[in-house]
């Protein structure tokens, strides 16, 4: 037991130092960017005297490592800054905290990502499990034919032929899915089901050809064969015997789709008009809002690192030889 | 004889197989793997199936329980169990018969099991599962079982995990994971041929006591006659897929009808004079040596003669391979000192030139996988000849022939890919590799342990030849006292990294022994049916 929370302790410490690392790559790539922010964010017109106080509330007179320690140690108390946009080149700032812009975007992301989440890892998990129990029947290759094609398609594609489908020519599910926090819960997920239809048929294609894989690579082991021969049900043996050892891929290419449902979702947000953190970047990437740019890409990094972290964990944790040492 | 199968003829056969063919899907069509074999088990009684690699047995002793492997099919004939086809029979029936009245011993227990459960979870399994056992009952008998098979802790091993327990003990787990049913019949495949010699005796004599205990027949399958002579009732011999004969155990023994069946023991019968005396070629000075903090190698001191053999006679983790490792100068955190032809060798082959490397090359057991299968057996031969002998394109073309043909290969099989070679050709073009660079000595570790023992013998015969021309001494490492005794000169025995015993073959291998030396002797079993009893006794 020591020796296993020593390793998941290890692997703590090297997301921590891997978020780190990112956090200097961001920085630092905005950095690189050329031209003058105060100048560029003001606009033409913007007086001297405003473009000066600009910089001087940018600190851009400090050297780079002292702002990136700032931006640092505030980002770690929960403040990213004053968003850029709403300044006007009149000097008048009517700009909003960066958390303000970004943490309903999130919440909205969140939401999105979690039932779409809900919908499609059990759907995967439990088609990949029966396309590994009707193995080579006519079950399996049409679900492997329909998956392929789902994985063929564009996704913005199927969330055109969702809309036309289930909001133009069968009005079930509104095609807007413009959201807001004061909405009745029933109507928000009603406008979400859209969005997430999409983004689970994306997923859910990728997720169950790995399990599906990962379970078959395992069926050829020997210990399934000594499963065969104690007369074993095929049910039995996958259930029991196969899937406690596929927990590691599995958890693996979970952790990537939802990653991908937070950092990767732009394109469905923006053809349903969902007001997501994809669109926010987006746009201020556009505007050149670096603050929030800044904290998107944190947050897209912060998310991807945890969910490996915990991939991890869950493999390690299936692991008889390192649960259980000698 | 004539009245034990007059008896056998009014009880009817547990197992009654006839005109068994089973095929293989290889290169896009099917083969024949076993072709119309009969095959009958009374009750009671135990079946050895005995066989080279590729003989069938595994796949015809697999069929018994109605089942094919993957790629494999059962294409022809009768297989009846208590009466019941088998061949006709759904998956349902034949699920409720294996692991029930049926169970099956693999090879490798550690493969076997599945890592992922305790051992008593997957010993009760189908007694909980099929014959509705409560656990407490099921785990008490599965205990009691893992006492007579007289594993150590039997009331707390099966808590543990597969890789948690030796291989012996694991063995001895599965053996009694079939024996929780009380089925009618156990398939054992092999069931000691991963284990070391020692291990292995002590394996043999629990399944022994607990086959009598039980009562149940059982199909017997390896690839040692004598370890079958000690297990079976009657004995039938495969070749090819094919019966060879079949005869009661004591007659198969004394008087075998067909001449393959005499050459299965083949390699028990080469005599090499062993020769004492020469220079030493290499020596060893207190040679110790760590992986991490474990010390594999405990002050090894030693020399080989030139033109001489030493074996190096040990068990799994006796530090014989690292031994072996050393001398090719690949293992890092090691000290001491490495003498060849009066000239230190670096113990790191980093700092070994050209010449050095050249004068001490390597056969492995894995002809397989020490082979790049994208090289063509020329190519394979001809890289080290020309790097290290710098001899003209030409000129190295024809030495590699020669080289060929001095392994006893045909030179046409120079432009041959690995794959298309049988596993002793294959162990040949290693040899040829070796000696292409003309070493001074040649370690062969375990080369001969993964072949069949007509290969073992051929490539043993082949190695004492190739000495006698060329004078190369021999490093020969192997956990098997019959090939040692069949090649040495010298012999070394190892046992947790030190030397527990040395000195000329004939001396180490005759009394008065050392304790360990005659512990390892006298567990290699004999070919005689009543050896296993004696060794208990003694």
């Amino acid at each position: 037991m020591i020796a296993l929370s020593k390793i998941v302790a290890g692997r703590l410490l090297l997301g921590i130092v891997t978020l780190l690392i990112t956090s200097m790559v961001i920085f630092g790539a905005m950095e690189l960017l050329p031209g003058d922010f105060a100048q560029a964010v003001l606009g033409q017109s913007a007086t001297e005297e405003t473009v000066r106080a600009f910089r001087a509330e940018l600190q851009l007179d400090q050297p780079v490592f002292v702002r990136y320690f700032d931006w640092l140690l505030n980002a770690l108390q929960g403040d990213f800054g004053q968003s850029f946009s709403g300044r006007a080149s009149s000097g008048y700032d009517r700009s909003r905290a960066v958390v303000d812009l970004v943490a309903p975007r999130m919440s909205n992301t969140i939401l999105l990502a979690g039932l779409t989440a809900a919908i499609s890892v059990p759907l995967a998990l439990g088609l990949g499990f029966a396309a590994v129990l009707y193995r080579g029947t006519w079950f399996d290759r049409a679900l492997n034919w329909t998956v392929l094609g789902a994985i063929s398609f564009p996704e913005f594609l199927i969330a055109y032929a969702l809309i036309l489908l289930l909001a133009s020519l069968f009005p079930v599910f509104p095609a807007l899915a413009n959201v807001s926090p004061d909405m009745a819960w029933d109507e928000r997920l009603s406008r979400m089901a859209l969005p997430a239809a999409s983004l689970t048929i994306v997923i859910m294609a990728h997720m169950m050809r790995m399990t599906r894989a990962a379970l078959n690579d395992l069926m050829a082991r020997p210990y399934v064969e000594t499963a065969k021969l104690k007369g074993l049900s095929r049910r039995r043996i996958v259930l029991v015997h196969v899937l406690p050892n596929a927990w590691a891929p599995i958890a693996t290419v979970i952790a990537f789709n939802l990653a991908y449902l937070i950092v990767g979702v732009v394109v469905v947000e923006v053809v349903f008009a969902y007001p997501g953190i994809g669109q926010l970047m987006v746009d201020a990437v556009t505007s050149r809002d670096i603050p929030v740019v800044q904290t998107c890409a944190l947050v897209f990094a912060g998310t991807y690192i945890v969910l490996n972290l915990l991939a991890d964990v869950i493999a390690i944790m299936t692991n008889p030889r390192l649960l259980h040492p000698k | 004889m004539d009245n034990h199968a007059a008896a056998q003829n009014e009880i009817k056969p547990l197992v009654d197989m006839q005109g068994v063919v089973i095929e293989g899907f290889s290169n896009d069509r099917w083969t024949t793997i076993v072709d119309r074999v009969d095959l009958k088990v009374y009750p009671g009684e135990v079946l050895g199936l005995i066989g080279e690699s590729g003989a069938g047995k595994s796949s015809l002793g697999l069929a018994s329980m109605g089942y094919a492997r993957a790629g494999c099919r059962i294409s022809g004939g009768t297989i009846l169990f208590e009466g019941q086809d088998l061949r006709a029979a759904g998956i349902k029936t034949l699920n409720r018969l294996r692991g029930n009245r049926m169970t099956y011993v693999a090879q490798s227990a550690a493969a076997a099991f599945n890592p992922a459960h305790r051992l008593i979870r997957q010993t009760i399994e189908t007694s909980l599962v099929k014959r509705g056992w409560n656990g407490t009952k099921a785990r008490r008998h599965a205990i009691k079982l893992f006492g007579t098979l007289r594993l150590p802790g039997a009331e707390t091993i099966g808590s543990r995990f597969p890789h948690q327990v030796s291989g012996g003990q694991l063995q001895r787990v599965m053996t009694a994971m079939a024996m929780v049913p009380e089925p009618g019949l156990i398939v054992f495949d092999e069931p000691t041929t991963a284990l070391d010699v020692t291990t292995q005796v002590e394996v043999l004599l629990s399944i022994k006591d607990a086959m009598r205990t039980l009562g149940s027949s059982a199909i017997y399958i390896s690839h040692d006659l004598a370890v079958v002579s000690q297990m079976a009732d009657r004995i039938k011999v495969l070749r090819h897929g094919k019966e060879v004969e079949e005869a009661e155990t004591q007659e198969m023994i004394n008087a075998p009808k067909e001449e393959y069946t005499r050459s299965l023991w083949a390699v028990r019968n080469i005599e090499r004079n062993a020769k004492i005396g020469a220079e030493p070629r290499l020596t060893i000075e207190n040679l110790t040596a760590y992986y991490g903090k474990f010390k594999a190698l405990d002050n090894v001191s030693l020399t080989v003669p030139v033109g001489r053999t030493v074996s190096i006679l040990g068990e799994s983790g006796s530090g014989k391979s690292t031994l072996a490792r050393c001398i090719s100068g690949v293992v890092k955190d090691v000290e001491g000192q490495v003498t060849l032809a009066g000239k230190r060798l670096p113990l790191h082959l980093k700092n070994r030139n050209k010449e050095q490397l050249r004068h001490v090359q390597m056969i492995f057991q894995m002809a397989d996988t020490a082979l790049n299968p994208r090289q063509t057996v020329g190519q394979i031969i001809l890289r080290p000849l020309r790097w290290f002998t710098g001899l003209p394109r030409e000129k190295a073309r024809r030495r590699m022939e020669e080289l060929l043909s001095m392994v006893e290969l045909d030179p046409s099989l120079a432009s041959r890919y690995p794959e298309e070679l049988s596993g002793g050709q294959k162990q040949r073009v290693c040899i040829a590799r070796a000696l292409a660079p003309e070493p001074e000595i040649m370690i062969c570790d375990e080369v001969t342990s993964a072949l069949d023992q007509l290969v073992q013998e051929d490539i043993i015969r082949l190695l004492n030849r190739v000495q006698e021309e060329m004078g190369t001494s021999y490093i020969f490492i192997t956990h098997d006292v019959l090939a040692a005794k069949a090649i040495s000169d010298e012999v070394i025995v190892m046992s947790k990294g030190r030397i527990v015993d040395r000195g000329s073959r004939d001396v180490v291998f005759s009394p008065p022994f050392e304790p360990y030396t005659e512990k390892l002797v006298k567990s290699v079993p004999e070919i005689d049916s009543g050896w296993l009893e004696q060794f208990r006794r003694s």
